[in-house]
C-alpha cells in the first residue's frame, strides 16, 4: 500500500537567535509600563524579560500559541499571581509612573483601579444586582441606596445586558445564559469605575453571537477605558485591537499596530503563526 | 478474534459480577435495616409502658371536721392553715371509707401503699388552689397510684412486691370502676425522682438542652474561625503542620479523657462549680472542636478558586473575600460537621461523668450555672436502678434520645438545603 508521504512537516518553533522584541513596544506617556519583566513558577520560568507598554484608551492584544505566557503577563499587571504562592515576579511594572509591586502598593486598591474579566464567566452566587453592586458597596463608592442603584443601572447599561434583565435584578446572577453572565462580569467590573480593564479570553467559552457582542462592547469601552486583551483568535485581534503583542515560549517577539502586524509581520515566527502554521 | 468479538465474550462475566456486587450492597444495607427495626421495635415495647400510668379514684371529704379546721362557717382559713392540713390523713381517711371492711392493722397499711407517695401532694396543690372547696362536698380526685400496683396493673405480673390482700384490693377497685390507666404527663414534666410513678425526665432534658447550647455557643465560633485560619491564613512552617497534625490526633482521643481534663483544669483549677452544665457543655466543646475545624476546612477547600479570584479581582481583601464569598459557599458542608459534632456529643456520657454530672439531682435547671443531668446519664443512672418500672422508664428515655437526635439532624438537613439553594 502506497501512503503519501505527510507534507507537512512538524514546525520549527525554536525562535532562533532571538535577541529581543521587534516592533514598537515602548512608548511615551502609557498607562502601563513594564520594563524585563521575567516570571517563574518554582523553577520553571515562564516569562522571559518582558517588556511592553499600554497606551491610554487603548485596546491592545497579546496573541500567541497555547502556553507562551500571555495570561501569566496578563494577571501580572493587576497583582493576581500574588494568589500563587510558587510565582516569582521581577522587573519593573508601573500604572502611571507608579511601581505597581512596590512595597506600599496595597493590592487591593490596585484592583479597584485594573479590573479584571476572565475566561470562564464566574458571577457571585448572589442576584444581578448584588453581583454588581458588591464592588462599589465594598469600596464605598455610593452613599446612598438611590446612588448604588444609579450605579448598577449605568454599569449594566454600559455592558449592554439591562435591557435583558432590568425585571429580573434580583435572579440569581448563574440563572443568565454563559453570554450574559459574562457581560454581568464585565457590568461587574465597570461597577468600581477601574482605569484599566485586563481581559483573559473572554469569549472563549462564548457562542459566536455572544462573542460578536462582547466585541461590539469592548470597542464602545474603549472611550472610557484602557484595555488589554489576551485572545487565542487572531481574527478577534484584528478586530478589537489598535495594537498587538505575539508572545511566543515566554517571549514577547513582536509588537505593533494591529492592521501592520496582520499584514506585515517581521519575524519569521508571527508570521508562520498568524498564517496558521502552528498554535 | 477482532477487538469487538473479545468484548462480547467479556461482558457476559462483567454483567455478572455488576449483579453480584449490587446484591451485596443491598443484603448489607437490608440488613443494617433489619438490625435497626429490631432494635427499635425491642425499645419502643419496653417503653410503651413508661406512658401510661395507673390512677385510683378516691372519695376526699372536705368537711371542715374531716380536715380538722374550726367548724364556725364564716370562720377565715390563713395560708399556715391551709399548709398545715394533714393531707396524708385525708387520703388515707379516703381509702379507709372506700373499704370500711378492713379494720387489722396489717391490712390497712397493706391498703396505705396502694397510693403513690405524690397523693398528699396532689390534694395539697389542689386545695391551696382552690380554697373555696373547703366546707363543700368530698371531691373525686383520680390519685397517682404506687408504683408496684402500677406495675401489677399494666403489666399483669405478679410480683413478691404485690401481697395477694392488695390483688383483692385492686380487684374490688376494678368493678367498682375506681382504677384505671391514664396518660403519664408526669414523665415530661416532672424532674428526677426515687419514685417510678413520680420520675420524669424535664431535669435531663434541660440539662442536655443547656449543655448542647453552651457546646454549640463554644465549638462552633471557635471551629470555625480556626479552620478559617488554618485554610486561609497560616503560613506554610513547621508550626502550622504542627498544629494540624495534633488537632487530627485530638479527633480520634477517647471522650473520658476530656473528662479528665475537665476536672483537672475546669473544676480543679479554674474553681467552676461541679456538675453544672456550663462545665459540661465546655468540656464537650473541646471534645467536638477537631470534628467541627476538620469538616470546616474540607468545607472552604472544595470552594472553587474562580470565586476567589472574581473577588480579589474587584479589589476585595482576603478578609472580604473569606467572609463574603467563600464562608456562604462552604456553608452547607461546615453545618453539617457542626450537626454530626453535636448530635455525637448529645450522646455523651463518660466525660460528663468525670465532672460529676452523675448526681441524684431532682430540681430541674434554670441555667447554665444550675446543677443539671444530661438525658445519656439519666438513662445510665435510671437502668441501674431496682425498681422493675424503671425499665419502662429507661426504655422511653432511650427513645426521647433518638426523638431529639432525629430532630437535630432533620434540621441540619433542612438548613444544609436552604443554603445548597442560596447558591
Amino acid at each position: 500500500m502506497q501512503q503519501k508521504k505527510n507534507e507537512t512537516a512538524s514546525p520549527n518553533l525554536d525562535l532562533g537567535g532571538f535577541e529581543s522584541t521587534i516592533g514598537e513596544n515602548l512608548l511615551d506617556d502609557a498607562k502601563i509600563s513594564t520594563r524585563g519583566v521575567n516570571v517563574s513558577y518554582d523553577d520553571k520560568q515562564a516569562i522571559f524579560d518582558a517588556s511592553l507598554d499600554i497606551g491610554r484608551n487603548q485596546v491592545v492584544a497579546l496573541i500567541g500559541p497555547s502556553g507562551c505566557g500571555k495570561s501569566t503577563f496578563l494577571r501580572c499587571l493587576n497583582r493576581m499571581n500574588d494568589t500563587i504562592s510558587s510565582c516569582n515576579i521581577s522587573g519593573k511594572l508601573e500604572l502611571d509612573g507608579e511601581d505597581i509591586y512596590a512595597k506600599k502598593m496595597d493590592p487591593v486598591l490596585l484592583r479597584a483601579r485594573v479590573g479584571m474579566v476572565f475566561q470562564k464567566p464566574n458571577p457571585f452566587p448572589k442576584s444581578i444586582y448584588d453581583n454588581v453592586a458588591y464592588g462599589p458597596r465594598i469600596h464605598g463608592l455610593a452613599r446612598s441606596n438611590a446612588e448604588v442603584d444609579e450605579i448598577v443601572i449605568t454599569s449594566l447599561e454600559k455592558a449592554g445586558l439591562f435591557e435583558e434583565v432590568k425585571d429580573r435584578l434580583n435572579a440569581p446572577g448563574t440563572s443568565l445564559s454563559g453570554g450574559q453572565q459574562q457581560r454581568l462580569c464585565i457590568a461587574r467590573t465597570i461597577a468600581v469605575s477601574p482605569e484599566v480593564i485586563l481581559m483573559d479570553e473572554p469569549a472563549s467559552a462564548l457562542d459566536p453571537i455572544a462573542t460578536a457582542i462582547i466585541e461590539g462592547l469592548i470597542d464602545e469601552l474603549r472611550q472610557n477605558y484602557t484595555i488589554v486583551i489576551v485572545t487565542h483568535s487572531m481574527q478577534q485581534a484584528a478586530r478589537v485591537s489598535q495594537r498587538t503583542a505575539y508572545f511566543h515560549m515566554g517571549r514577547i517577539v513582536e509588537v505593533g499596530d494591529t492592521s501592520r502586524i496582520f499584514t506585515n509581520p517581521r519575524h519569521e515566527m508571527t508570521e508562520n503563526y498568524i498564517t496558521g502554521k502552528f498554535g | 478474534m477482532n477487538n469487538t468479538e473479545i468484548v462480547k465474550a467479556g461482558l457476559q462475566k462483567r454483567y455478572a459480577r455488576e449483579k453480584r456486587f449490587q446484591f451485596y450492597g443491598k443484603a448489607a444495607v437490608m440488613s443494617g435495616f433489619v438490625f435497626l427495626i429490631f432494635l427499635l421495635f425491642d425499645i419502643t415495647t419496653k417503653a410503651i409502658p413508661a406512658f401510661s400510668i395507673t390512677e385510683i379514684m378516691l372519695e376526699v371529704p372536705m368537711d371542715r371536721s374531716s380536715l380538722e379546721l374550726p367548724t364556725e362557717t364564716n370562720a377565715g382559713i390563713d395560708d399556715e392553715a391551709l399548709a398545715s392540713i394533714n393531707y396524708a390523713g385525708l387520703v388515707k381517711k379516703a381509702l379507709r371509707s372506700q373499704f370500711p371492711e378492713v379494720t387489722k392493722r396489717k391490712d390497712k397499711k397493706l391498703l396505705y401503699r396502694l397510693m403513690s407517695g405524690s397523693a398528699e401532694y396532689e390534694l395539697r396543690r389542689l386545695v391551696i388552689e382552690n380554697p373555696g372547696l373547703i366546707g363543700g362536698e368530698p371531691l373525686s380526685i383520680w390519685f397517682k397510684a404506687d408504683d408496684d400496683v402500677d406495675t401489677f396493673y399494666k403489666l399483669k405480673r405478679v410480683t413478691s412486691r404485690i401481697k395477694a390482700q392488695q390483688v383483692e384490693f385492686i380487684e374490688t377497685l376494678k368493678t367498682e370502676s375506681r382504677i384505671r390507666t391514664a396518660l403519664n404527663w408526669d414523665f415530661f414534666t416532672n424532674g428526677d425522682s426515687r419514685e417510678p410513678e413520680q420520675a420524669g425526665i424535664k431535669g435531663a432534658l434541660l440539662g442536655s438542652f443547656w449543655t448542647l447550647l453552651v457546646t454549640l455557643m463554644v465549638s462552633l465560633p471557635v471551629g470555625i474561625a480556626a479552620a478559617i485560619y488554618l485554610e486561609e491564613f497560616a503560613p506554610q512552617n513547621r508550626l502550622t503542620d504542627f498544629i494540624e497534625i495534633n488537632i487530627n490526633n485530638l479527633a480520634a482521643v477517647p471522650s473520658i479523657v476530656f473528662g479528665l481534663l475537665g476536672l483537672a483544669v475546669f473544676i480543679n483549677f479554674f474553681g467552676m462549680p461541679r456538675s453544672v452544665p456550663l462545665v459540661g457543655g465546655l468540656v464537650l466543646s473541646l471534645m467536638t472542636l477537631p470534628t467541627i475545624i476538620i469538616s470546616s476546612r474540607a468545607a472552604i477547600k472544595s470552594v472553587p478558586p474562580s470565586l476567589r479570584e472574581a473577588a480579589l479581582g474587584l479589589g476585595a481583601s482576603h478578609m472580604q473575600t473569606v467572609f463574603h464569598h467563600v464562608l456562604p459557599q462552604a456553608m452547607p458542608g461546615v453545618l453539617t460537621g457542626a450537626i454530626i459534632g453535636m448530635a455525637q456529643a448529645l450522646g455523651e456520657t463518660a466525660p460528663l461523668l468525670m465532672i460529676g454530672m452523675v448526681a441524684f439531682i431532682v430540681d430541674v435547671p434554670g441555667g447554665v450555672f444550675d446543677s443539671a443531668t444530661v438525658l445519656p446519664v439519666q438513662i445510665y443512672l435510671w437502668s441501674d436502678s431496682p425498681e422493675s418500672a424503671f425499665t419502662a422508664l429507661t426504655a422511653a428515655t432511650i427513645l426521647v434520645l433518638l426523638a431529639f437526635l432525629t430532630v437535630m439532624n432533620a434540621l441540619a438537613i433542612l438548613l444544609r438545603n436552604y443554603f445548597e439553594r442560596q447558591r
